[in-house]
């Protein structure tokens, strides 16, 4: 473990972000994109009361989830299970990608067909997939753009938001025979729509995630403006859904609310395009829809997060997305700088607690605590102070066991520095003392000292005043320390 | 993998748990006699576009709206009661489109559905004023996919079926108990603002959404 705590477990978030904010296209993209985003959300919730009433009734719907998980999950898979829909439940990650590996082959699929999941993006699944032979297409235009490119999503709602026009057009001629160059945007469009109609038909399955699974009537359902999840979900023989533990609603009444706060928190649209819910696999005398689902439920971490009672307001999240939106770090380094699937502060406070403070430790750090996410969630979380909680469970001395990699931040120097700080400042006199070797030795330190280097590697080095306050009070004629 | 069910349930149910806090109150809104007018502004401010019209006269309004847009080849449900109605108006017609009958499955009639018909007519169940939304509970007769192939979906409402807001039918209409294979909110067009949040419109499904509403009904 180094001397400083930016050289400690987990951190290289701060040696990634001079790149992002070194490249004007990537700034002048996400600038351009988080602007909009910001002043569509904002015309949504102009009215602040009803916004106001909304949002509790949103957050409580999804704070009900949380006081009685286990036993909605149990609700949702005996609803589901009657209504024809086949219910796995997954540990792990690797867990996951197995189960959907064997239904797939169960089923002889060689191709798939996607739509939007940030589940899948965790799982890698596309890459697992590939691995045994399996065809896994993007059909989202964001996604699609993606994987064409090769890259991975750097926003939770608008996967390829970092790129613009002119980056698309430029893939699209390389890769989409016959298209040549344009920046027409229905031409590229329309160019998407033709190569992957062919795919949706070919598919052998299609997989999708889920915004909201209703325990009540064991529903699932999905919101989209592109009819890719639609498609996805209707067109192939076979469809499997993809979902968190925590992605929930108590009862079909709790759905309004929260379908009424999500697309207006995200894009600033009243409703997405698509509000699609499925409650069972295609039955007798009916022509079309999948003849069987599948829904796989993923913990990979999210039951020991639902552990702590702080903690677990994490898991309210319903992915707005909004949050980064409106994040003054996220709008300027862009989603690919945090590494991780889940960018953002809701990545922030997600992704730590996830994977583990050892080695995403840095990203409750890549923050300014300035509130914003806080003031935006639809739900109420409270993002800040759970930033500041996992940045104490990365220093802290035999801690609670809350978060796995706990105490990995922690270093010597920085221990034994507070150690130094409580012993002085519980001393008056040597509080007093400390005071005056500062205001007159202080600004002879240098700039380079371990710990101060963490402050000064960014900022001007603080200039100590000449006289400590109490020198000033006592001179002021204030006698009462 | 029966074991992962039961670590799963098994450590949530170790947590400590907590009180679930009461709903708060919430209202949605109420439209009362502007409700027609709060319903076609919400859908064309999404790009759809609402037609008023009667029960008698819509079939032969849309053959000259489809004749308008050149639209040669129909989707329909000829088991469903609009379908049957536009079946035995355009029956009589020379001039109208050509009706493709949705009546064998998905498999069978894929090519056609996928690449050729033009475009699908389908029934609505309810409308939403809120959010300018179609309510579709596709069944046998008006299958899901009538909605989202073609590239123009004319949908069919009844004006008495229009409702302030979602949280308003889901009680009123007890979908808890009776939910559908399949629901569906439809609000314009199919849309994608993936490339520079530059909306273009028919990524997937429709490229146009045509809704008859039937004033008389
Ligand atoms: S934390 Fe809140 S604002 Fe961020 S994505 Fe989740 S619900 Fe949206």
């Amino acid at each position: 473990m180094g001397a400083e705590p930016q050289a400690a477990a987990g951190n290289d978030f701060t040696a990634r972000a001079p790149k992002a904010l070194n490249d004007p296209t990537l700034r002048a993209n996400f600038r351009r994109a988080m602007d909009g985003l910001m002043s569509k959300r904002a015309a949504q919730f102009a009215d602040t009361p009803a916004w106001e009433a909304l949002r509790a009734r949103g957050a409580a719907a999804k704070a009900r989830v949380l006081a009685r998980l286990p036993e909605l999950l149990v609700e949702l898979e005996e609803n589901c299970r009657a209504n024809g829909i086949e219910v796995h439940w997954a540990e792990s990650i690797p867990e996951a990608n197995a189960i959907v590996l064997e239904i797939l082959r169960a089923a002889g699929a060689r191709t798939v067909i996607k739509g939007k999941s940030m589940v899948s993006e965790e799982m890698e699944l596309n890459h697992h997939l590939a691995a045994h032979g399996i065809q896994a297409v993007e059909s989202d235009l964001g996604e699609y753009i993606i994987q064409l490119a090769g890259e991975a999503p750097s926003h939770i709602v608008m996967p390829c938001i970092h790129k613009n026009k002119a980056e698309i057009a430029q893939l699209f001629a390389e890769r989409i025979p016959g298209l040549g160059y344009t920046e027409d945007v229905d031409a590229l469009t329309a160019a998407a729509r033709a190569e992957l109609r062919g795919r949706f038909a070919a598919a052998d399955a299609g997989i999708s995630g889920v915004n909201f699974a209703v325990a009540e009537t064991g529903t699932l359902v999905l919101v989209e403006n592109e009819g890719n999840g639609r498609l996805s979900t209707t067109l192939p023989p076979l469809h499997i859904a993809l979902m968190g533990i925590e992605k929930l609603v108590e009862t079909l009444e709790d759905l309004p609310p929260l379908l009424a706060l999500l697309p207006r928190s995200a894009t600033g649209q009243h409703i997405t395009t698509y509000v699609n819910m499925i409650t069972h696999p295609r039955r007798p005398g009916e022509l079309d829809g999948p003849e069987k689902v599948h829904l796989v439920l993923l913990d990979s971490g999210r039951s020991r997060v639902f552990g702590d009672d702080q903690l677990r307001d994490t898991l309210r999240c319903i992915r707005c997305g909004a949050c980064m939106n409106h994040c003054p770090v996220y709008s300027r380094v862009g989603g690919h700088t945090y590494k991780f699937v889940y960018p953002g502060p809701i990545g922030k406070i997600l992704t730590p607690q996830l994977e583990g403070l050892d080695c995403a430790g840095d990203q409750p750090h890549a923050s300014t605590l300035c509130n914003a996410c806080v003031e935006v969630c639809p739900v109420k979380i409270p993002i800040a102070d759970i930033l500041v909680r996992l940045r104490e469970e990365s220093v802290r001395p035999g801690h609670s066991g809350a978060v796995k990699g706990g105490g990995a931040r922690r270093s010597w120097l920085e221990t034994l520095s507070w150690r130094g700080w409580m012993l002085i400042y519980s001393r008056p006199w040597m509080g007093r003392l400390a005071a005056w070797g500062m205001t007159r030795f202080g600004n002879l330190l240098p700039e380079r000292l371990p710990l101060l280097k963490a402050w000064t590697s960014v900022r001007a080095k603080p200039r100590f005043a000449a006289k400590s306050l109490h020198e000033l009070a006592r001179e002021q004629g204030y006698c009462d320390e | 993998m029966s074991d992962a069910r039961a670590n799963i349930l098994a450590r949530l149910r170790a947590a400590p748990r907590t009180a679930p806090p009461e709903r708060p109150d919430w209202t949605p809104p109420v439209f009362g006699e502007g409700r027609l007018e709060r319903f076609r502004a919400m859908l064309g401010s999404v790009h759809g576009e609402v037609v008023e019209t009667t029960l008698a006269a819509w079939p032969e309004r849309l053959a000259a709206l489809l004749a308008e847009r050149g639209v040669r080849r129909v989707l329909y449900g000829p088991a469903a009661p609009v379908g049957a109605q536009l079946g035995r108006a355009w029956m009589a017609d020379a001039d109208a489109p050509t009706l493709v009958p949705y009546d064998r499955s998905i498999e069978e009639m894929k090519a056609e559905l996928v690449h050729t018909v033009e475009a699908g007519v389908t029934s609505v169940r309810w409308g939403i004023a809120e959010t300018g939304s179609l309510v579709l509970w596709p069944d046998a007769a008006e299958p899901r996919l009538m909605s989202l192939l073609p590239p123009l979906h004319v949908a069919v409402m009844a004006a008495s079926g229009l409702h302030d807001s979602l949280a308003q039918l889901v009680a009123e209409q007890g979908w808890a108990g009776a939910m559908p294979t399949n629901a569906l909110l439809i609000s314009g067009p199919s849309k994608t603002a993936d490339i520079e949040q530059t909306l273009a419109y028919g990524v997937h499904g429709p490229k146009e959404l045509l809704v008859l509403v039937l004033t008389d009904q």
